[in-house]
């Protein structure tokens, strides 16, 4: 039984993580789409443009395996966090705010309950790794790595931007000009190399996930565009960023 | 000494003024009802007692913590009710218990047994592991009654507790209200529109108006005040002024034709009271109740407010408490 006030903090953390949990479990449905979608991406999509072009002298689904893994990870981790709008809407939070727990030892609860969800998703999709020729399956671990700190920092950035909303409205908006946005200009669907245009390397350059797509193409195929532990560094300090934003949107949160 | 203890809390909202320098002292294990109209002044001093509300001036005392200077401590010692449904309706009944009784600190040792306990006050005990999506009204909001409570706090706020509720379903909840202030010695604190039903369930009653407290009293000795009984009477053009002028009437209020007349000792005046007024068409008398005391005090009748529009109250306390920046 934890003491004191840390403790208390610590409990309370914890306390919002398991009602995320059990949130999950109950709403298995949500695990099934979240999966399909990507799987989509990768054999209706991949199936179709790889039957036309190879990268990296492997396929091109193998190519996409890593990008596809971290979009997963980037859709599911922001909509989780956004969905504290809904939350408050239904009076959920309510009861929860008035606790004598800080707002940080909550924000780290939903981040936490957030990162469980979605690892547990990543964990699903790594199993189709074998599909793929050229992947390495030692490197797995490591890949996992590097989306759970995509997570904790998608999670955190899609908790701050929920805090400031007052309805649902603004979903379409973050998911048209954040969403997809980082998705595209992540690499996760062709190489950052030169063959870019100028501005598109810039922009591409600017991205966070950019990082995390190359940490997770190099573990898992060598094909990174930058040395690995340079993609980590930037994917946590990204995170580190994106947790400091979001804990301190969530404590003014009305 | 008083388990509440406030003097001249005040809160403005910009130039409004919600509550105007507020003295109270709550008794240990005491039924209080916070009795007003709309806009009156309750929510937000409930806000301010539970820390959700930052008081503009004066000070509040919970169990000895000062409000603005020890909320974590005030938070612990308190639960809450709100005025609208705040379950989590994905989790099961034993699940909220459990969720709350972490977020406040509960020894885990000590969780199942209060649990079990609670879930047993409330008459829960069969349904606790349903999702709470399932309950009917009452049922969630006697489990909110007991999430409340789980933590043993001192005092525990209920926000119109039957608000929304059917009067069958009312009468029970009261009746829940009132066994588990007595099982649980909890001090209660409670608004609500309701006037028959506070002066049923609680010991004192504060009447709040326009932010300030105008009465303050058992209900029993508020309704002396008026005297006696009530007499209503339909009659046609009654004398008002003949009547008003009367020894023994204090008050008068007419709506339609029909009369509501406090008289001492109705039993002795009866009779000179109906000679004095031509062409009574019917009259009878009855006890009087919190809601005629509270039109001799405010010229108002508290049921013509719209119960519908204090239902933001909470939400724009929060709003404002959060935009001034904790």
């Amino acid at each position: 039984m934890p003491d004191g006030r840390f403790g208390r903090e610590l409990l309370g953390t914890y306390a919002v993580w398991w009602r995320e949990l059990k949130v999950f479990q109950r709403e298995k449905s949500r695990v099934v789409s979240s999966v399909a979608s990507p799987l989509m991406w990768l054999f209706l999509f991949g199936g179709g443009v790889g039957s036309a072009i190879s990268l990296g002298g492997g396929s091109y689904q193998s190519f996409i395996y890593p990008g596809v893994l971290v979009m997963a990870v980037l859709f599911s981790s922001v909509f989780f966090g956004l969905y504290i709008v809904w939350d408050r809407k239904l009076d959920v939070l309510k009861a929860v705010l008035v606790a004598p727990v800080s707002r940080v030892s909550i924000f780290f609860g939903k981040v936490l309950g957030g990162c469980t969800d979605v690892m547990i998703q990543a964990m699903l999709l790594s199993c189709f790794a074998a599909l793929f020729p050229g992947v390495n399956l030692w490197m797995i671990p490591v890949a996992l790595g590097i989306l759970f700190i995509t997570s904790i920092a998608m999670v955190s950035l899609g908790l701050a931007i929920g805090s400031m909303f007052e309805s649902l409205e603004g979903f379409q908006v973050v998911s048209t000009f954040l969403v997809f946005p980082l998705f595209f200009l992540s690499g996760a669907l062709y190489p950052v190399g030169d063959n870019l245009p100028g501005w598109l390397q810039v922009l591409v350059r600017l991205n966070p996930l950019t990082y995390s797509v190359d940490g997770v193409r190099g573990a898992l195929l060598g094909l990174n565009s930058f040395p690995i532990i340079a993609d980590i560094g930037a994917v946590a300090l990204f995170g580190v960023l994106m947790i400091l934003l979001g804990s301190w949107l969530f404590s003014r949160m009305k | 000494m008083a388990i509440i203890e406030t003097r001249r809390l005040t809160k403005t909202f910009g130039r409004i003024q919600a509550v105007r320098g507020i003295d109270l002292d709550i008794e240990k294990g005491e039924i209080f009802g916070l009795l007003g109209p709309n806009g009156a002044g309750k929510t937000t001093t409930i806000g301010m007692l539970c820390t959700i509300v930052r008081p503009t001036s004066g000070t509040a005392l919970i169990d000895g913590h000062d409000v603005g200077r020890e909320p974590g401590e005030v938070r612990r010692s308190v639960g809450i009710v709100f005025q609208d449904p705040t379950l989590d309706t994905v989790l099961t009944g034993r699940e909220n218990l459990a969720l709350h009784a972490m977020l406040y600190g509960v020894p885990s040792g000590l969780r199942r047994k209060r649990m079990d306990e609670l879930l047993e006050l409330v008459d829960l005990k069969d349904r606790a592991d349903d999702i709470t999506r399932t309950y009917s009204g009452g049922m969630r909001r006697r489990l909110e009654l007991a999430r409340g409570l789980l933590h043993r706090p001192a005092v525990l706020f209920l926000d119109e507790p039957t608000l929304g509720l059917d009067p069958q379903t009312r009468a029970r909840t009261w009746e829940y209200i009132r066994r588990m202030a007595r099982n649980e010695k909890t001090t209660v604190v409670l608004t609500t529109h309701y006037m028959e039903e506070a002066e049923q369930v609680c010991d004192r009653v504060g009447i709040i108006d326009h932010g300030r407290i105008i009465a303050l009293d058992t209900p029993e000795r508020l309704k002396q005040q008026l005297g006696g009984y009530m007499v209503v009477l339909r009659a046609k053009d009654p004398p008002l002024g003949t009547i008003r002028a009367l020894p023994y009437v204090s008050e008068v209020k007419e709506s339609d034709g029909t009369l509501e007349i406090a008289v001492k000792e109705a039993h002795l005046h009866l009779p000179d009271l109906l000679s004095k007024v031509p062409n009574v068409e019917c009259v009878e008398t009855r006890v009087p109740t919190l809601n005629d005391v509270f039109i001799k005090l405010t010229g108002r009748d508290i049921r013509e407010q719209d119960p519908g529009e204090d239902l933001g109250g909470w939400v724009e306390s929060v709003a404002r408490y959060r935009q001034r920046g904790k």
